[in-house]
């Protein structure tokens, strides 16, 4: 039977989660389907055929898709769900809130954010907040599960010519719309995806202060977050904050500034490769999990950085 | 609008968790428990619709063996009206729980279950949603706000890269962010209360939900201990070490 995973996208382009997502499905063994959900999504469409790896893409454009809605979404993928050996989304907001129905539906579990494939029907997955890793076996006949894409390394963007399959089912619940949204728009990398991350912590001590951060950034081309403090002070969005309770990250580089190291921040960024911390408190924790530590103000030290690179 | 709001008892935010020796699971002796921080959102959001004039009666929920009264007992005294605990050894796991809660919506009919987004425990995020399945109910994740508007409920819900809000039909399912509200703590007098207040206990028998495993718990795992690098003098010697050492820029 084939893995079906479920694409990630805007109408426009394919999430990178989802490249990380296919390359979980890899490990599993088999033939991989992709679906694309959507309305006037024929661009992601093509692009997911031109992953190597996927050998169907399964094109659903209509209105009802538009917005990923659970409600109807849920209904499309249950529908042809028990076809599949494993059902796979990224553990995003949207797959996070689709899947769990997906699973309900079909009578099976759903396996959140999985860390490692152990055998096809056996993942790892962390619990409490990262502090401890559960090794779990599915005893259901479908494994539907979302992937934390930053476990898994991507498959290759191009270089495939998968069939595209258009599906003419179309499922309205009638129960929820869509009112509105609001994106932060931005020209730097994605915080989940990006390969460098700066972020602040309460050491910024203000909201304008985290343009020292952005110039930082932009040299690096890195994505900005946040730690927790930072958020709940008022400084920053919340869509910014790297931890437990906000994103999970491991880009190649992630700088530290002003953050102390609670262990919700560490639970959401200790896996990146290398870690840089730059705080004035030397018994800061950030510095038991840093590669590179500086003990300096950040004040100082930042726009020394930018100006060094 | 009659709330049905669901509280699950976990480790104490604040406690660092321990794995066994035999790694069969986290060691949860002797440790302190609490209501997962989500269910105390979720118990304010309910709350607060009631003070609003909104909600007439709250009725809060709890999965697991008779400990977990102690979190009811604290839903009741944070503004809820009265208390089911459905008797189980263990947690059973998210499916199994929607189940519980399924049953318990058809015998209560309530306008709308708040729930938390997700358990500080297994992390899970999942019975909010599995709920709004079997009951083929619309649903709101994360919900950061909510408002109701001609006998809708407008949620807006925290997505990646912002906020989405939805509006929905009722009856509804709404999972709780951190950002919705900040929980109140109770008051001695409302903690005596509550005391007082009806807590029924069920057992899956008698809602009809048999307790299938659907998953099995192989191994629990501490995770690799990062080693802790050098500290470096300067910011020339950073970016010397980012450079020709590390290779990350």
């Amino acid at each position: 039977m084939a893995i079906l995973v479920i694409a990630e996208h805007d109408n426009r382009t394919l999430k990178g989660a989802t490249l990380n997502t296919l390359g979980a499905a890899a490990l599993l063994g088999g033939e991989v389907h992709l679906l694309v959900a959507g309305r006037s999504c024929g661009a992601v469409a093509a692009q997911a055929a031109a992953i190597p790896g996927v050998s169907k893409v399964l094109l659903a454009d209509a209105a009802v898709y538009e917005h990923q809605l659970a409600e109807n979404l849920a209904r499309l993928v249950a529908g042809f769900g028990k076809a599949y050996s494993h059902l796979l989304a990224p553990a995003g907001s949207a797959g996070k809130n689709l899947m769990p129905r997906v699973a309900a539906l079909l009578d099976v579990a759903q396996l959140s954010d999985i860390v490692g494939v152990v055998s096809p029907n056996t993942f790892r997955r962390p619990i409490y907040a990262g502090n401890a890793i559960a090794t779990v076996q599915s005893l259901d006949p479908v494994v539907v599960a979302t992937v934390r894409a930053s476990a898994f390394d991507p498959l290759p963007a191009e270089g495939g010519s998968a069939v595209v399959e258009s599906l003419d089912a179309t499922h309205d619940a009638g129960t929820s719309r869509f009112v509105g949204e609001e994106l932060a728009k931005s020209d730097r990398p994605e915080l989940g995806s990006a390969r460098i991350v700066v972020s602040g912590g309460r050491g910024l001590g203000s909201g304008e202060n985290f343009a020292l951060l952005e110039t930082l950034a932009d040299k690096l081309g890195a994505a900005v977050g946040a730690s927790r403090a930072a958020v709940d002070a008022g400084f920053v969005a919340n869509d910014m904050q790297v931890g437990q309770t906000g994103k999970i990250v491991a880009p190649e580089l992630y700088i530290a500034v002003g953050i102390s190291g609670a262990i919700q921040h560490l639970a959401g960024m200790k896996d990146s490769t290398v870690i840089v911390a730059i705080n004035k408190d030397p018994e800061a924790p950030i510095f038991q999990v840093a590669d590179y530590g500086l003990v300096a103000d950040l004040f100082e030290a930042v726009p020394e950085l930018e100006k060094a690179l | 609008m009659k709330i049905l709001v669901t509280v699950k008892r976990v480790i104490d935010y604040n406690v660092k968790v321990r794995v066994k020796p035999d790694q069969s699971d986290v060691d949860l002796a002797n440790v302190k428990m609490a209501m997962n921080p989500f269910c105390e959102i979720a118990v304010e959001a309910a709350v607060r619709l009631k003070e609003a004039g909104i909600a007439t009666e709250i009725v809060a929920v709890s999965v697991g063996p008779s400990a977990c009264q102690e979190q009811i007992r604290t839903a009741l005294a944070l503004g809820a009206d009265r208390g089911i605990q459905i008797d189980t050894a263990e947690p059973p796991e998210s499916l199994v729980v929607a189940k519980l809660l399924a049953a318990v919506v058809a015998a209560e009919q309530p306008e709308l279950v708040i729930l938390g987004k997700q358990s500080i425990d297994a992390d899970n995020n999942q019975t909010g949603q599995m709920l709004a399945a079997l009951l083929d109910w619309p649903q709101a994740t994360f919900a950061s706000a909510l408002a109701l508007q001609e006998g809708r409920l407008e949620v807006t819900r925290e997505i990646d890269g912002g906020l989405q809000t939805l509006s929905l039909a009722l009856p509804a399912i709404v999972t709780t962010d951190l950002r919705l509200n900040e929980p109140r703590y109770a008051s001695l007098p409302n903690i005596m209360k509550a005391k007082k207040k009806l807590l029924e206990v069920r057992t899956p028998a008698e809602l009809g939900v048999a307790l299938k495993a659907h998953t099995r718990l192989l191994k629990v795992e501490a995770p690799a201990e990062r080693q802790g690098g050098i500290k470096v003098g300067s910011v020339s010697e950073l970016v010397e070490k980012l450079k020709s050492e590390a290779k990350v820029i």
